[in-house]
């Protein structure tokens, strides 16, 4: 029995810093695919990371690649511009849904019209976790947060926004996908989207964004394992998973 | 016989037992008995025998506390 093969250890795209997330929240998972993806990709020497602000505003001690920390809602604008210095770079930027949905959906918007050659991990919670637990724009009608505490009401408060939707229909954006990492078949499927994204900016294809649905068992008063199946029932119907938008379907034939 | 094992970081671990709900043959556990340096009650493998090396406590686990290692069998 000495000869043993390691199928799965800590990856290499991440330090051996502690991580600071709560505990059973799915960033941390997010993490390691991202991580694994640029270590395959063979890239992590030359990646840089854009960290946003909120809960995942740390992550550039966690990334074992450079990374740069952008001002709230502005990593993608960040990310434009080291990418133009920089052209052979790998770029991508990890933001929340606090951070891109709502102050930064303008940087978001322009930066995928303007078809910028650069990937945006987009970590979708339905919540501000960091700063805790407020309603966020992708909250769902009906779920209950620290400003919404009967409920997030559609009259008042409006209607969830369906991002990886609507950057689909922007004209300059190249891969559009959610995908969801509720379960070891759905992480895979993840990896193989992340994959994809940071295959298409390593050939110069353009602008790319997998939104993920992710968990926040503190703010929303789960257990780890209950958010996830919350996450499963309810945000799931309302946001599909799925390929959006690829524009590198046509080139292939 | 096991056909793998799994060795957990124990002071890694957060204790959110997230992996123990997708182990197919169901031996992990949270050790009540101990806490990690960080307070936290780390996880343990109740029947490290039944193991059969799929990983999936690993791919679930957010804070990439545990390594997956498969024996590989001699040919006879």
């Amino acid at each position: 029995m000495n000869n043993v093969k390691t199928v799965y250890k800590k990856s290499e795209g991440l330090t051996d810093k502690y991580m600071t997330y709560c505990p059973g929240c799915t960033h941390g998972v997010i993490h390691k695919i991202v991580a694994e993806v640029l270590v395959e990709l063979d890239v992590l020497d030359r990646t840089i990371g854009i960290s946003s602000v909120g809960c995942s505003v740390l992550n550039y001690d966690f990334f074992n690649c450079d990374m740069q920390q952008a001002a709230h809602g502005r990593a993608p604008a960040v990310a434009t511009g080291i990418k133009r210095v920089r052209p052979n770079s790998i770029i991508f930027t990890y933001q929340g849904d606090g951070d891109l949905a709502s102050i930064g959906i303008a940087e978001a918007i322009h930066a995928a019209h303007r078809g910028e050659n650069i990937t945006i991990v987009f970590v979708n919670n339905a919540i501000y976790g960091m700063t805790g637990g407020q309603m966020a724009p992708t909250t769902l009608i009906g779920q209950k947060t620290t400003t919404s505490p009967n409920g997030r009401d559609a009259k008042t408060q409006g209607l969830p926004l369906r991002i990886a939707e609507m950057m689909a229909t922007i004209p300059g954006a190249t891969y559009i996908e959610r995908v969801s990492v509720h379960n070891p078949q759905h992480v895979r499927k993840a990896k193989k989207a992340l994959m994809k994204a940071f295959t298409i900016q390593k050939e110069n294809k353009g602008f790319t964004l997998i939104e993920f649905i992710s968990t926040c068992p503190v703010n929303w008063g789960m257990t780890p394992k209950d958010a996830v199946d919350w996450a499963v029932d309810n945000m799931i119907p309302y946001y599909p998973l799925g390929v959006f938008k690829d524009a590198t379907v046509g080139e292939e034939k | 016989m096991a056909k793998g094992r799994i060795i957990i970081d124990i002071e890694r671990c957060k204790g959110c037992a997230l992996c123990n709900s997708y182990c197919p043959v169901n031996i992990l556990d949270l050790d009540i008995t101990t806490t990690n340096l960080k307070g936290y009650t780390p996880l343990i493998s109740t029947d490290p025998d039944k193991c059969i090396a799929c990983g999936f406590c690993a791919i679930m686990c957010p804070d990439s506390v545990i390594t997956v290692e498969r024996f590989i069998k001699e040919a006879k």
